[in-house]
């Protein structure tokens, strides 16, 4: 996983709220048995419809997307981030996330903020007045800033170590495989097996 | 201070704590499927690791699979269940491929085969694994990365999401079901009232209903929002598990059974939210929008998002109500449907079956008609009991089984435009085929409307029949 500690750049007003990980990744997308290639499925439905705003050319190259209130919900698919990141996103803004897709966020290096649903609408109205806007999105401050502006937001320590030093999870606890093996050993004897 | 159940079976599996960390969560059940799983097992094979508990790993074919007989004809579909065989052919663990008799929807074979019991920690790479909670465990789903940390080391790094009780009182009146009521639940607390909770179903209403009904309520947790639900486990808990497969035997049944009545709210147990439900006045619910918070009485009429006084509510109700094709005021039983679909893993276990088959008894299906059981054993299981005569008679659509329509990997979907009266879970745009139109709903009214081609109520079936 890529170290995330801060970054600048442009942004994606995402109005709709309810943005469920089936819109993110429709279903078809899901039978690939790689990790690659998913940028061509984000928002695959909505992207048929010339007016969708990830179409609009001014938004091009923008790696921040600022989304409605409850983005992610439904499905645990880690595919949606994929494609959220393979498309060049590093950051999504929302006001409340679906807390599978936060966390698969979080394994995969895609920074999730959450700010006031206010805030996220003043952010978006920026944007769509100029889309060049730039906005950094710092991790170590914890803060969303846009020009003179910034907005503090929360992440709990240990997810900010973690994405701060790009750490693999997996490694980290492994160094605990002691503590897993006395567990082991102290469970009850008729918890069942699938064997 | 007493405890919650949820923070009972949490603690009771915490292998590491620390401070600033989250904990380490031991898991005693680990599902796989195929869609979520081959980049994970490529995960382990690039970093040389193994599975570390292949005996507490299970894995079945279910979100790809044709529901007629044959083989998988979309080459994709095919190189997916192929992955699946492989990485567990090569990883040891236990699989239940299509055509055998253990195969089916992950979340309807774990309760079948007795691995899913009270007071332990299941994942899978699914959000419906908060099914599983109705036995009182703690059930949630995973991403593709969690599915590999759990291949790898048989926990997880997680913080305990706060605790929320839904306290359920009365009884439901004759005719309503579990899924009208979480579908009423969800239409209370909205798709996102639930996030960031375990939600414990208790109450009068929530202790009368079967353990299909339990998992039918706590499968739909994720709809609001929840990273879990979960029931106390009783004697009806007691009685679903006993002579399963793999459900303790002898002097060790004893001493589950006697665990097992420990995993309860203590009474002095306080919980982070409560939010309170009268079961006796509801009626059957349906959904007219794209998310599952989207519903209402089908007594009711499609609203009118005009009248709605939340500006963020309001837009995703228009939108909802274009891409549904509906008019605001339209009365819900006139909706016509082209489809209709009893299954997968919230409504597609025994008692579902015979539910629908009861009110297709004698008459005749207007709609195409597919019933989909949610695994083999359910098959064999309807099939001993004459249901599939039933519904063929009625002129519905007998399958094999497997997720089939509710998500539209394999061949069954909507057309665009196509309307259904789906008993599975989401209603999302393009969920069962791309513009595809989906109203959420119980077997009950998912087979009346079967005979009236709109959506209906089985009361209302009796006069007009
Ligand atoms: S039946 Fe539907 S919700 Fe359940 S596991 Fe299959 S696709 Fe997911």
């Amino acid at each position: 996983m890529d170290a995330f500690t801060t970054h600048t750049g442009t942004a994606v007003p995402l109005r709709r709220s309810n943005v469920d990980t089936d819109q993110i990744i429709p279903a078809v997308w899901l039978k690939q048995v790689s990790r690659t290639g998913f940028e061509k499925g984000l928002f695959s439905a909505w992207r048929e419809d010339p007016s969708f705003v990830l179409n609009n050319p001014v938004y091009d190259g923008a790696t921040i997307l600022l989304a409605g209130p409850d983005f992610g919900t439904g499905s645990s698919r880690e595919h949606a981030v994929w494609a959220i990141q393979q498309y060049g996103f590093r950051v999504v803004i929302a006001a409340r996330f679906g807390d599978i897709f936060r966390n698969n966020s979080t394994k995969m290096g895609l920074l999730p903020v959450i700010l006031d649903a206010k805030i996220v609408e003043e952010l978006q109205a920026a944007v769509e007045a100029d889309p060049t806007t730039q906005i950094t999105v710092d991790l170590t401050e914890r803060e969303v800033r846009l020009g003179q502006d910034a907005w503090s937001f929360e992440i709990d320590d240990y997810t900010r170590w973690r994405l701060l030093e790009g750490l693999d999870d997996i490694g980290l606890t492994l160094r605990h495989a002691d503590d897993i093996a006395t567990y082991e050993n102290g469970r009850q004897p008729w918890l069942p097996t699938t064997v | 201070m007493g405890r919650t159940l949820a923070e009972k079976v949490w603690e009771q599996h915490v292998v590491r704590r620390a401070e600033g960390e989250p904990d380490l969560l031991f898991i005693d059940l680990h599902l796989i499927h195929e869609v979520t799983s081959p980049q994970a097992f490529d995960g382990l094979r690039m970093a040389g690791r193994k599975v570390r508990r292949p005996d507490l790993t299970i894995a079945t074919e279910d979100h790809n699979v044709p529901t007629v007989l044959g083989p998988i004809s979309d080459p994709v579909s095919k190189t997916q269940v192929e992955t699946l065989r492989k990485n567990a052919a090569e990883f040891g663990v236990r699989l239940h491929p299509m055509g055998d008799a253990g195969q089916g929807v992950v979340h309807i074979i774990g309760p079948q085969f007795g691995l899913t019991q009270p007071g332990m920690t299941i994942v899978c790479g699914d959000s419906h694994t908060s099914t599983h909670g109705a036995f009182g465990g703690i059930a949630f789903g995973i991403g593709t990365s969690e599915v590999e940390h759990v291949l790898a080391t048989q926990t997880l790094p997680a913080y305990r999401p706060k605790t929320m009780a839904i306290e359920v009182s009365g009884e439901l009146p004759v005719g309503v079901t579990a899924k009208d009521l979480i579908l009423a639940i969800i239409a209370k607390i909205g798709t996102g009232g639930g996030q960031g909770y375990i939600v414990e179903y208790r109450g009068e209403a929530v202790r009368k209903l079967s353990m299909e009904g339990r998992m039918t309520v706590c499968n739909m947790s994720i709809e609001a929002g929840a990273r879990a639900g979960m029931i106390a486990p009783d004697e009806t808990t007691f009685a679903y598990l006993k002579g399963r497969k793999h459900a303790p035997t002898g002097a060790d049944w004893d001493t589950a059974v006697e665990y097992w009545k420990t995993l309860k709210t203590d009474d002095d147990a306080v919980f982070d939210k409560v939010v309170e439900i009268d079961a006796s006045v509801l009626t059957p619910f349906v959904t007219w929008g794209t998310n599952p918070g989207q519903g209402l009485p089908l007594g009711a009429a499609v609203p009118d998002p005009a009248e709605m006084a939340d500006a963020t509510e309001r837009a995703a109700a228009e939108r909802a109500l274009e891409y549904m094709g509906l008019t605001a005021g339209t009365p819900l039983s006139e909706i016509e449907v082209d489809t209709v679909f009893v299954g997968s893993c919230t409504n597609g276990r025994i008692e579902d079956l015979r539910a629908a088959a009861e009110i297709l008894r004698g008459r005749q299906v207007k709609t195409r008609t597919l019933i989909v059981p949610g695994s083999m054993l359910v098959k064999l299981e309807a099939e001993k009991e004459g249901l599939d005569k039933v519904f063929e008679a009625a002129g519905a659509e007998w399958r094999q089984a497997g997720c089939s329509m509710c998500l539209g990997m394999n061949p069954d979907t909507l057309q665009p435009g196509e309307r259904s009266a789906s008993t599975s879970n989401r209603n999302f745009e393009g969920r069962q085929g791309k513009g595809g139109r989906t109203h959420l709903v119980s077997p009950q009214v998912a087979a009346a409307t079967a005979v009236t081609g709109r959506l209906t109520a089985p009361a209302d079936l009796a006069v007009t029949a």
